[in-house]
């Protein structure tokens, strides 16, 4: 079995016996990334040095020094590494050397993890398929004519290819749920505010959220378990008690209330992909979990809310990118605000244009009330769906996105296309609600992701019954052959 | 909502940005698209519904003024693109 595919707990027995030490697992993860990312291209920057150096103190101290001791792991590239190149896949950020670790960085640091490097992704994790990267694409490991999904793309990717242990991704309207379902993994996005957002840099400030990429739920909890919880350097951050999310894998599911949104599974979804859900929602039966159909009406307002709520959000994050402080200054300015001008329109990308233009849009005088304000209150309404299926039902149950990964340039000519992929993870996002999603079967060679959605701050729950689902399947135990 | 090579100026100048002849007519038709497309909110009655800017509710959050350590002049500078004398350095604001 390959050293990735083992265990958490099996790899840290064997660190403690001395079988195994921090410097093999991090050769592993190089030797593989040399044998595998010319074909994947899913990291931007390797921490090689560095990432030796803490391997051998690592095997040095002797005593695993937390949940995730000596563990390989990749970082998306918008959450800032302290000295170790960060570049939200943007030519503007082409050279930025952060002066600060992201809170969930640092966290992962005391836990004991080994940075491999820095992941690629949809440029300021704007898109669906990784081919908003400014420097490469990423290349989906189960076919590498076909996308990864985004904008973690390069997140699921390195963890479906076995390049690291396991991996952080950011979800904004589905960026850690798609990706994962289209490369064969676990997602977890998890309910806004769990996590800091302190370091990762913003693209929609109301839905952003971090969370863990790995090949199975119970990694998935080791590492929400290590990056949950309050941060006074996010005012956003919840101050909620964090419980023992890998305690509550109790594989006990019976007695549970699902929901199926109908409209999860209805027009626009393939019936493959319908098929798998259904062959799922047998599994969870059998553990004793009913379920029925209900309805979220508001779903199919979500994707226009979600444009451009995110897009104005995003054209005034993104306005400090001026090219006076950091990133790639435009040479020769007339003045300061041609500085401004020449260094945004030379380092931002068609999709970002695309994003800001529209946002700036919807935010300018006299079209506010008409976009912005009235997508803000279609929102309640969207939220209001999931608050009433959640006073009848533990959890909710559909597909992660209406179909599997498409073909590399499908889709990039049309916009709108591509933002329809999002359909039934930015409902979840606008809701701010926890969902994980989890490998479900195939359909035409391609892995079909399972979602499960939560009440807010129940992670515990979604992960209990996407565990005892795993426990019962063998869909996460298939490996891409590379 | 169809939008103009003349708005996408206008929102351009608003944004900071520059955009190429090809790319005012590709923002133009894909811009008027995607807002045809957000038109479907207007089939919703949202009269006396209240805004959500934030799942959570959001406060200020206060902290006593002391003084903490902070990043140093160097260090605050070691990703400017030009400096002088410990400060960023910008072209001439005023003529």
């Amino acid at each position: 079995m390959a050293l990735f595919d083992q265990r958490l707990q099996d790899l840290h027995n064997e660190l403690a016996a001395g079988k195994l030490s921090a410097a093999e697992l991090t050769e592993a993860a190089y030797a593989r990334i040399a044998e595998t990312d010319e074909r994947i291209g899913a990291f931007l920057t390797l921490n090689e040095e560095a990432a030796r150096v803490r391997a051998a103190e690592l095997d040095q101290a002797g005593a695993a020094k937390g949940l995730l001791h000596a563990l390989p792991a990749g970082i998306k590239d918008n959450i800032v590494t302290k000295g170790l190149r960060t570049t939200c896949a943007s030519q503007f950020l082409s050279n930025y050397d952060p002066i600060y670790d992201a809170t969930v960085s640092g966290k992962l640091q005391d836990a004991g993890a080994v940075t491999i490097g820095k992941l690629n992704m949809d440029e300021f994790a704007m898109g669906g398929s990784n081919e908003n990267s400014s420097f490469r694409p990423v290349r989906n490991p189960w076919n590498t004519d076909y996308v990864p999904g985004g904008s973690s793309g390069g997140s699921a990717a390195a963890v479906a290819a076995g390049q690291v242990y396991f991996a952080l991704g950011s979800d904004t309207g589905g960026s850690i749920r798609q990706p994962a379902s289209y490369c064969g993994v676990v997602g977890l996005k998890p309910t806004y505010g769990l996590v800091s957002r302190f370091g990762l840099v913003a693209f929609a400030s109301s839905l952003d959220a971090i969370g863990p990429i790995t090949k199975n739920v119970e990694d998935a909890a080791y590492v929400l378990q290590t990056i949950a919880g309050h941060d006074r350097m996010d005012s956003t951050s919840a101050d909620v008690s964090i419980p023992d999310y890998v305690g509550s894998l109790s594989g006990d599911i019976k007695g549970m209330r699902i929901g199926v949104p109908k409209e999860y599974m209805g027009e626009g979804i393939d019936p493959k992909v319908k098929e798998a859900v259904l062959a799922a929602l047998r599994v969870l039966e059998d553990l004793g979990a009913t379920w029925e159909e209900v309805s979220l009406p508001h779903t199919e307002y979500a994707v226009a809310t979600y444009y451009l709520l995110a897009s104005s959000e995003a054209s005034s994050n993104l306005a400090r990118f001026d090219g006076v402080r950091y990133g790639v200054r435009a040479d020769d300015p007339d003045n300061l605000i041609d500085l401004y001008r020449k260094s945004r329109s030379q380092g931002f990308g068609q999709e970002v244009k695309r994003r800001i233009m529209l946002g700036t849009y919807a935010l300018s005088s006299g079209y506010y009330d008409a976009y912005y304000l009235k997508a803000q209150k279609v929102r309640t309404l969207i939220k209001r769906d999931f608050d009433q299926a959640f006073e009848k039902y533990d959890l909710l149950v559909g597909p992660t996105a209406p179909t599997t990964a498409f073909r590399i340039g499908e889709q990039i000519g049309d916009p709108l296309t591509m933002y329809l992929n999002d359909i039934v993870t930015i409902p979840v996002s606008l809701a701010g609600v926890p969902a994980i999603s989890v490998p479900c079967g195939f359909a035409d060679g391609l892995p079909v992701g399972l979602q499960l959605i939560g009440k807010p701050f129940d992670e515990s729950t979604v992960l209990r019954a996407a565990h005892a689902y795993e426990q019962h399947t063998d869909h996460h135990k298939a490996r891409p052959q590379l | 909502m169809s939008i103009d090579a003349k708005t996408v100026e206008h929102v351009a100048n608003l944004a900071r940005l520059e955009l190429s002849g090809e790319e005012k007519e590709q923002f133009a038709s894909q811009l008027s698209a995607i807002l045809k497309y957000a038109e479907k909110l207007d089939e919703l009655d949202t009269e006396g519904i209240e805004p959500t800017s934030h799942v959570l509710p959001v406060t200020n959050v206060m902290r006593e003024d002391v003084v903490r350590e902070s990043v140093s002049n160097e260090t605050a500078l070691r990703n400017a693109p030009d400096d002088e004398d410990g400060q960023f350095k910008v072209p001439a604001v005023l003529e």
